[in-house]
């Protein structure tokens, strides 16, 4: 299976993904340049993390309008699978294809931590081989990670099951201390309404060796392997 | 065709946690401006555009802001009245 990792102008998560697909997986990547309007035929498009035109305006804002950014949409459009990690959320929820947006962090602080995220939802094409509350430990790495949507958009989305992970303890309770960034309802991850976009802010693919400390992110790879290939 | 200049006013949208414009206002707080109620902190945007006249080029910056320069999920804005550029 081939994917996609779009480059934008101050990603810097995109080699850490392009090692995970490559090196931990063994599946091909390819870099995908902004301006360009091609996917090069990937099966999975993965928009990383970092900070893209240095979150000017707001962060993502100004990459939603990069050319790739129409491919990608249509790749979304069509079902295909699409992985938006922190600055990839970021962007994700700015082009539509996510509900809500990321705000500064409540506490002000950017925050670079291993934090504890809590599996709402396994049969998805993403966490297929997790288990529903079972807790992971994904490191986080941002200052705008604080999830925002109307009470009615959250309703919407947690009685639709689109509510995917969700900052917890080790145990799994939800509690404003194990949340980093204040997000509303301890929301670190949702999923679109045709599940094929998940947008997360922790990040899986910084948490795919045991030598970094974690390998609780590789399984979310494996899901979209095991799913897509089926 | 003629040039205008618009002022935009961008604020975190009422009701929003805005975490940067309560730590303004305690900042205000401890410097003894105690009668300070809510600060809330955006952006302020001057830009230039050519159109017919005026009401044209307050409706094409209305358009952007609703595009591009505000945030319809976290976001209010304002813009001022056009102005010979």
């Amino acid at each position: 299976m081939k994917f996609g990792i779009v480059t934008f102008p101050g990603s810097n998560c995109d080699y850490d993904a392009f090692h995970a697909i490559t090196e931990m997986l063994g599946e091909d990547a390819v870099y995908l340049w902004h301006k360009d309007h091609d996917l090069q035929g990937s099966d999975v498009i993965i928009l990383p993390g970092g900070f893209s035109y240095g979150d000017y305006l707001r962060p993502g804002a100004i990459a939603r309008f990069s050319p790739i950014m129409q491919e990608v949409a249509a790749h979304a459009k069509a079902g295909g699978p699409v992985l938006g990690v922190c600055n990839g959320f970021q962007i994700a929820c700015e082009a539509g294809l996510l509900p809500g947006a990321l705000m500064r962090n409540a506490n002000l602080q950017f925050v670079s931590a291993e934090v504890r995220v809590r599996i709402e939802k396994s049969d998805t094409m993403f966490t297929n081989l997790y288990e529903r509350g079972e807790v992971l430990r994904i490191p986080v790495a941002h200052g705008d990670g604080r999830y925002v949507a109307s009470a009615e958009v959250l309703d919407e989305l947690e009685a639709e099951g689109r509510v995917i992970f969700r900052y917890a303890d080790a145990n799994g309770t939800l509690s404003a201390d194990a949340n980093p960034n204040g997000s509303e309802r301890n929301i670190a991850g949702i999923i679109s309404d045709g599940g094929n976009v998940l947008g997360l802010m922790p990040h899986p693919e910084r948490a795919c060796s045991p030598l970094l400390g974690s390998n609780d992110g590789v399984r979310l790879f494996e899901s979209i392997l095991s799913r897509v290939a089926a | 065709m003629a040039r205008f200049r618009i002022a935009v006013h961008i604020t975190p949208r009422k009701g929003l946690l805005d975490p940067q414009g309560n730590a303004v206002k305690d900042a205000l707080h401890t410097l003894g401006f105690k009668a300070v109620r809510n600060v809330h902190v955006g952006r302020y945007i001057v830009l230039e555009t050519e159109a017919y006249d005026a009401i044209a080029a307050e409706e094409t910056v209305t358009d952007m802001c609703r595009k591009l320069l505000a945030n319809p999920v976290t976001e209010d804005f304002e813009i001022e009245s056009a102005v010979p550029a």
